[in-house]
């Protein structure tokens, strides 16, 4: 029974980790309609960040935890979403108005970029960073315990936050008024006074810190970290994106918490080495079966 | 613009540029510790700064200001009116072109500066072209957004591996046999995804190569796993190009009495594969004025107006598939043949990733844009070779730039002109 | 065969629902062969609906629709879009829908794709079957845009060309798939008053020549009125009135739907009793 409770706890922790990835993802879609491939690096650059800013942060002499981790991690959401602003005026905006696939290509070499960049920079070895929490929460008998760390527990908790958090912006604040009226005819929003060139600068932004805390968070759990985590991240993300629904929200915290659930019991019960092929078999059923993902909306063509 | 906005423009990118690199570059992880940097994060500080105002600068003169940029456009003009010309009489000019064209590339192998290692790498550039024309029947013509083509190319690789494993095929036989499994599979994709459309497609067909890349990695008692597996070289009606061949196998250079070479099994190769890339392209070419073609460009255009116009769309697009299927997979035999041996490394996203881009880059539907961004893409970065990391930021950063500046692919799409044709008017 | 007063198009208590909403409600109507029939209604009426359902794109939820090209007659309720297509029935759209990058003569050669030599082999080869195939298709192309008298834009891209050259253009690559009936749907939307008028010669002479029949919605009045044999009028996704241009105009329902209570639509057919 243990081993059930045991796997429902890592699916939970993925799944919440590809949420908040898969926010990302999801809401620029939802407002420029592109896929933006080079999401994954942020997340990857967002570990690499936490861990430089904490090994300055403690050559600086900040012994307490708390202090240094605060720190940290706002200078990591700052500057990933740094990362995400500039990828988008660099990358993306001057394309806005061409054909489907030029951002895409554009994105695709901006992940490469990224990717080789962090190589160039900082070596393409496995990264990793001292432990800070070690405690667990235990649940059981002695010899028959399900265990869930403090940084376990912490994710989910983060994450269940952060979407908290973001859904009452986005439904709302006057901003996240402009955001879902960006996202359903930009042309009349731009018509009504909003510059939507702001508020599709401030979706990357946002989508970047997202991805910036679940790289925090990843670091915190598995401690090591290297230059390709992002690819990986990003297409299971990605399909987390699209399962839930691409565009919607909560959709993209579904489909986060269903990819990672299904993963971690696939690979529990069934065959761990498998549980990618798994995960995109997931994929591809869904969108057969359910092409607008779980909570999408099918789009109405006029005739 | 006037030169002190220009210059602020710089001072902001150098400072979002300065947060931005100074953590990455400046700062290099060593387990828990950071060592210092700094000068190597304010080089790309600087850079950024320069590039910024040497953008602004270009921007300016390209608008005319100043008076460098009044001398700029006069110098601009005369060409840009050369280009907006019609290309009519380039047309007859560029057959003789063609064939000069084929003829010196025939003739590479005997030419004084050639090497094995040039020979090994057009070799693999005309794969590249095949591939790519492939992928220009799903993505260029028919508006298909593709990201797993990758997928046939290992289903053609692989179906060659192990029918020469297990059945003893070789080269020549494998081809056939790779173009069909692969075309096979290209059906079996086309199915489930004949209803998507745009970005879902693409993660499906992304998907899709992930799985078959995976798969390839794990079932390792049939496909040697991340060992992967060797497969046999072209042979010449059955003349081995190696040094000693198995009992029963006669080598090339003892039937022609020669001392042996291995340029001889490359000279073979490049020949060989050069054929069958023109092969490809004239298939394509073919292919593209035909019923079939006008039908897979129709659909890209507008799918709806298609099936008022008794085309079924379904039939268009498996056979979209499964064409550009086809082409992969006689890539992928070609690509063992080739290297003598395979694993599940050579397939993987960023494959698929370099196809798209080639067909993006030279122009979706177009065969001199394809052809050339093919040569582009596999040839220059073999010249940068020792750059390693670097050579891929570069490239990264071109498709960036290029994408920015040529949505539409490098050369102008020109369709196929019918002006002359009417014989009743 | 059919006799020659049969119709080309039935409907019988056609119905189409989306959820709650009723967008057509028991629409009967029966067009003549070799006629022009125009549908009008109010914005809303379900006019573009029951093309829809004609051409296939939609599946009536009860109700049959039947075409009798020849021999017996084929139920459009059960055939797929490229298959009703095929039967011989074509259309055009309110917003154009040309493949606006390919070139004006390659449209019309699309359009004939159900006709051509489409073997793979041929046509990589260039078998003589295939050879004459393409030069019957091209010859049809230059007709038609000698017809249109497009044949100058012959290369040009579609989508390049002026409004009213594409809304030709787009009429002409319906007839080049040769059909039996074609739907135009807003034909003379965006047109100016002399283009309007040789909108009108042209669906005339369609009819004349060609021996089509031609089911339209319009809402402008002039065209409608000019050239219909016959008028289906729509509202709320009802059938208010049919029969002949002059008894609709006449019709009290009609005059209603069209004017309503208060303020007169400007494209309104004139009132009862005429100017």
């Amino acid at each position: 029974m243990h081993i059930f409770v045991q796997q429902i706890v890592n699916g939970l922790i993925l799944g919440s980790i590809y949420g908040l990835i898969a926010i990302g993802y999801t809401m620029v879609y939802g407002i420029i309609g592109m896929i933006n491939f080079a999401h994954g690096e942020i997340y990857m650059i967002s570990a690499y960040l936490f861990a430089i800013f904490l090994a300055l942060v403690r050559l600086f002499g900040v012994d307490s935890v708390p202090v240094a981790l605060l720190v940290t991690l706002v200078a990591t959401i700052v500057v990933t979403g740094l990362y995400g602003f500039t990828i988008e005026r660099v990358a993306y905006r001057p394309l806005r108005g061409s054909t489907r696939l030029a951002p895409l290509i554009s994105a695709i070499g901006m992940s490469l970029v990224l990717q080789n960049y962090v190589q160039l920079a900082q070596g393409a070895n496995e990264q990793s960073v001292a432990a800070i929490f070690s405690g667990v929460f235990r649940f059981g008998t002695e010899t028959d315990f399900t265990q869930i760390t403090h940084v376990q527990a912490l994710i989910i908790a983060v994450a269940i936050a952060a979407m908290g958090v973001l859904t009452y912006i986005i439904n709302r604040t006057p901003l996240g008024r402009a955001c879902r009226a960006t996202q359903q005819d930009r042309t009349m929003a731009n018509l009504l006074g909003i510059d939507t060139d702001r508020v599709i600068s401030l979706v990357f932004v946002i989508g970047a810190g997202m991805a910036a805390v679940a790289g925090v968070l990843i670091t915190l759990n598995f401690g090591s970290f290297n230059f390709f985590i992002g690819f990986v991240a990003g297409v299971k993300a990605f399909t987390a994106a699209v399962l839930g629904g691409i565009g919607s929200l909560p959709g993209a915290m579904l489909g986060g918490l269903v990819l990672g659930l299904s993963e971690s019991l696939f690979a529990g019960y069934v065959m761990s080495d498998y549980k990618d092929v798994f995960a995109f078999g997931l994929l591809v059923a869904v969108l057969i079966f359910r092409p607008t993902g779980l909570l999408g909306r099918p789009a109405v063509e006029k005739i | 613009m006037n030169l002190r906005s220009l210059v602020k423009d710089a001072c902001v990118a150098a400072g979002i540029a300065a947060v931005l690199f100074f953590p990455i570059v400046g700062l290099v992880l060593d387990r828990a510790t950071v060592s210092f940097q700094l000068q190597r994060g304010a080089a790309a500080v600087a850079i950024v700064f320069a590039g910024r105002l040497l953008l602004g600068l270009a921007a300016r003169g390209l608008a005319g200001r100043g008076g460098a940029g009044a001398a700029l456009q006069a110098w601009l003009r005369p060409l840009r009116e050369r280009a907006a010309r019609p290309a009519a009489a380039l047309r007859l000019h560029a057959r003789g072109l063609v064939a000069v064209l084929l003829m010196l590339l025939a003739a590479v192998p005997f030419l004084p500066f050639t090497s094995n290692y040039l020979l090994h790498v057009m070799a693999q550039t005309c794969v590249y072209v095949l591939l790519a024309m492939g992928l220009n029947i799903v993505v260029g013509l028919a508006g298909l957004l593709d990201l797993g083509f990758v997928a046939f190319y290992a289903v053609g690789a692989y179906s060659f591996a192990l029918l020469a494993k297990h059945l003893d095929f070789s080269f020549w036989m494998a081809i056939p046999l790779g173009a069909a499994l692969a075309a096979g599979a290209g059906c079996a994709l086309g199915f489930p995804v004949l209803r998507m459309h745009g970005d879902y497609l693409a993660i499906v067909t992304l998907g899709f190569g992930e799985i078959i890349r995976m798969l390839l990695t794990n079932l390792v008692p049939i496909t040697g796993g991340p060992n992967g597996l060797p497969a046999p070289r072209p042979t010449l009606f059955g003349l081995v190009f190696a040094a000693q061949g198995k009992p029963g196998q006669t080598t090339f250079h003892e039937f022609f009495g020669l001392p042996y070479s291995p340029s001889y099994r490359y000279m073979f190769v490049y020949l060989v594969y050069l054929l069958l890339m023109l092969v490809g392209v004239w298939v394509f070419h073919r292919l593209r004025e035909m019923p079939i073609g006008r039908a897979w460009e129709a659909l890209r255009e507008d799918e709806t107006a298609c099936k008022a116009l008794g085309i079924n769309h379904t039939t268009v697009k498996l056979s979209a598939f499964t064409l550009g299927a086809t082409f992969g997979g006689v890539g992928g035999v070609l690509f063992a043949g080739m290297e003598g041996f395979i694993n599940p490394s050579s397939f993987n996203f960023l494959e698929s990733a370099l196809i798209l881009s080639i067909v993006v880059l030279g122009g979706m539907g177009s065969i001199t844009g394809v052809v050339l961004a093919a040569v582009g893409i596999t040839l220059l970065p073999e010249v940068f070779r020792e750059f390693g990391n670097f050579r891929m930021l570069v490239f990264g950063l071109a498709m960036v730039f290029i994408m920015i500046w040529r949505p539409g692919g490098l050369l102008r799409v020109t369709r196929r002109s019918f002006a002359g044709t009417d014989h009743a008017g | 065969m059919p006799a020659e007063d049969a119709p080309i198009l039935t409907a019988r208590a056609v119905s189409m629902r989306f959820g709650g909403l009723k967008a057509l409600t028991e629409v009967n109507f029966s067009m003549a062969r070799g006629s022009i029939t125009a549908v009008i209604g109010p914005n809303g009426a379900g006019k573009t609906t029951l093309f829809n359902c004609i051409t296939g794109f939609y599946r009536p939820t009860s109700g049959a629709l039947h075409l009798h090209p020849a021999g017996h007659p084929h139920d459009l309720t059960r055939l797929a879009i490229h298959k009703i297509a095929r039967l011989g029935v074509a259309r055009t759209y309110q917003n154009i829908r040309l493949f606006a990058q390919m070139s004006v003569l390659e449209n019309l050669l699309v359009a004939q794709h159900a006709t051509v030599n489409r073997r793979l082999w041929a046509g990589i080869l260039r078998s003589p079957a295939f050879r004459r195939s393409e030069a019957a298709a091209l010859e049809q192309a230059w007709f038609w845009l000698r017809f249109m008298g497009l044949e100058a834009a012959a290369d040009q891209a579609a989508g390049t060309l002026p409004y009213g050259q594409q809304r030709r253009l787009e009429v002409a690559r319906a007839m080049a798939a040769r059909p039996l009936l074609l739907c135009l749907d807003e034909p003379a939307a965006g047109l100016n008053p002399q283009e309007a008028e040789a909108l009108n010669d042209l669906i005339l002479r369609l009819k004349a020549q060609f021996a089509v029949s031609i089911l339209l919605i319009e809402h402008h009045m002039g065209v409608v009125m000019r050239i219909s044999d016959h008028v289906v009028v729509l509202d709320h996704g009802e059938v208010i009135g049919s029969g002949t241009p002059a008894q609709v105009r006449q019709n009290p329902a009609v005059v209603k739907a069209y004017l309503g209570e208060d303020e007169p639509d400007a494209r309104a057919p004139p009132p009862a009793g005429g100017n």
